[in-house]
């Protein structure tokens, strides 16, 4: 079934273009790589995916339904984003930061309940940030940052998660957990993931099928195989590569 | 969190009980606080009987019709100041915003001059003319300010401060130019511009202490929302939060509260500025907590300060503004100084 559309999409930052009647179609399930060069416009797509940012023209489909027409709440129930990085102002602390992603669950009149508490303790042990729930979120390294950001993500509890990046400020073991957390969470919660990296192997290791944009259009899609070939990456990248084994080397 | 946020306010709530006596027994007349609780007791129905009349008629007049407003009249102004500044600061992610600096305060006070200067009537329709005029003010300053910093949908954060510079000095002038024109005491006028709670009006105070606890209760029923927005515009939306929608709420009851302040006060600076960073140290960045006890403490701050004003050299005083800035500034610097 189909979790997510995006249909005919068009975006600018004012002259210009950021994205060109972009047609994306995701299944229930799905775990989709993002990757294209600096400035394709895969952040700008990603934000649209979660009403972050409203096409010019075209729309966005969740289950069938204009995410802009649904409930803000809903929408966040069901999609959650974890951004690049984020600059907080305010000392709030870890645990605080996580708590926010159950806002779309808690009513404004009351306070976190037991649920809540416990959704949230789960997620900073999977994203393994539990460690330094009491710390200022400014006190932190921008890779615990991002695990921080990811446990939010996931306190949202979403049938949808779209991951901006996740792992660029990571160091390799936690870049390894980190994605074997959503590997984990796609095959057995069935939770949709569209991530967009900078790292074609890592992108072509954990993504069933990859999206490859140029200059804000989608230049190909589908299975690894097929999209990372020696050709393509000298078209996208101007770069000669070696394929070894599934794996790209400049 | 929750009991966090208990203790918090009972601590609040404890000091401020202690600094409402204090500004009540404080002053030109030192009044004992024996006799003060006798006065008050004496106005409950039921207790008037039991206590015998031990003190003069002049007593009981400063008690209730001087002190106890200005101590009442200094809680709301210290409250809905220092809670109007805690929500710019979350709204605009700036540590460095408060209504006086982003000319909202220097708005209100257009408004509230034009009325007061000119030979317009108080009151109209039974409604006091001042605070409305005060708001109409402050929302323009906003819009100004705001719309000034809005280009292409964003809005800068430098452009914002800068602007709210620069209406504040523009409005600053409009007023002084409103005095000039004006045939009314210049010495009174200069004390309202630097904020003052000597004021005649407290025949204000019962129509706008409602409306500064509806304001005020209604602002903090956004405060999860306001926490979600205070780490970032763009995650509040992926989180849920109708952002645009209420941060354009926000500011407009922002406006209103500290136009309400402006209305009875002047121009007191410095206590929306300070008060929500030293809450924001003792009880945390969460506005579930920081709002109620920056009220309490803004309430508390301001008793203390207005009580010092005029105690020191009584039986004349100091405008209430030049007292918080003086207290307000260095100790600001201080708190800066050492957090880095």
């Amino acid at each position: 079934m189909k979790i997510l559309e995006a249909k005919n999409i068009t975006f600018g930052y004012g002259e210009k273009q950021v994205l060109n009647n972009i047609d994306l179609s995701v299944e229930e399930a799905d775990f989709i790589g993002i990757i294209g060069p600096n400035g394709s416009g895969k952040t700008t797509l990603l934000k649209m995916l979660c009403r972050g940012l409203k096409p010019e023209s075209g729309q966005v489909l969740f289950k069938g339904k204009d995410i802009f027409k649904l409930e803000t709440r809903f929408v966040a129930k069901n999609i959650a984003m974890v951004p690049q990085d984020e600059t907080i102002i305010f000392p709030f602390t870890v645990f605080e930061i996580v708590m926010m992603g159950r806002s779309p669950y808690i009513n404004r009149f009351s306070w976190e309940k037991k649920e809540d508490l416990d959704i949230v303790a789960s997620a900073m042990k999977l994203a393994d940030v539990a460690r330094f729930k009491d710390r200022n979120i400014d006190e932190l390294s921008s890779g615990e940052r991002q695990r921080v950001f990811i446990a939010r993500a996931l306190a949202q509890m979403p049938k949808v998660l779209l991951l901006d990046e996740p792992t660029s400020h990571l160091d390799i073991n936690h870049q390894y957990d980190i994605l074997e957390l959503v590997r984990k969470l796609n095959q057995n919660v069935k939770i949709t993931v569209i991530m967009i990296s900078h790292d074609i192997n890592l992108a072509s290791k954990y993504s069933g099928k990859l999206v490859l944009l140029k200059k804000g259009r989608i230049y190909t899609e589908g299975p690894a195989k097929k999209v990372i070939t020696k050709k393509i990456i000298k078209e996208v990248y101007g770069v000669n590569v070696k394929l070894l084994k599934g794996s790209v080397l400049l | 969190m929750k009991n966090k946020f208990k203790t918090y306010l009972l601590l609040g709530l404890v000091l401020l009980a202690a600094s409402i006596f204090l500004g009540i027994f404080i002053g030109g007349v030192a009044i004992e606080p024996g006799q003060a609780l006798k006065v008050m007791l004496s106005k409950i129905p039921g207790f008037k009987a039991s206590i015998p009349v031990t003190w003069e008629e002049n007593i009981s007049d400063i008690l209730l019709k001087v002190r106890i407003p200005r101590v009442l009249l200094a809680l709301l102004v210290g409250a809905a100041l220092s809670v109007s500044g805690a929500v710019f600061q979350g709204l605009l992610k700036n540590p460095l915003a408060d209504p006086y600096l982003l000319g909202v305060s220097s708005g209100a006070a257009l408004g509230a001059s034009i009325i007061i200067l000119t030979s317009l009537p108080f009151f109209f329709l039974g409604l006091p003319v001042v605070p409305f005029a005060a708001f109409a003010g402050a929302l323009l300053s906003m819009f100004l300010v705001y719309g000034l910093a809005r280009t292409k949908g964003k809005i800068s954060l430098h452009t914002l401060l800068l602007s709210g510079v620069i209406i504040n000095f523009s409005f600053s002038a409009l007023i002084m130019l409103i005095i000039t024109l004006s045939n009314k005491g210049l010495a009174e006028v200069v004390i309202w511009m630097m904020g003052t709670l000597n004021n005649t009006n407290y025949d204000l105070l019962p129509y706008i202490t409602p409306v500064a606890v509806i304001l005020m209760l209604v602002i903090y029923m956004f405060s999860n929302d306001l926490n979600v927005i205070a780490v970032g515009e763009e995650t509040a939306v992926f989180l849920g939060v109708k952002t645009e929608k209420v941060k354009k709420l926000l500011f407009v009851l922002t406006s209103m509260l500290t136009a309400l302040a402006v209305s009875v006060s002047g121009l007191i600076g410095f206590v929306g500025l300070i008060i929500p960073h030293i809450a924001r140290m003792i009880v945390g960045p969460d506005h579930r907590i920081l709002i109620p006890f920056s009220a309490l403490l803004g309430g508390i701050f301001l008793i203390l300060s207005d009580t010092l004003c005029r105690s020191i050299i009584a039986p004349s005083e100091i405008p209430t503004g030049v007292v918080t800035a003086i207290l307000g500034g260095p100790f600001f610097l201080y708190l800066l100084k050492r957090k880095k």
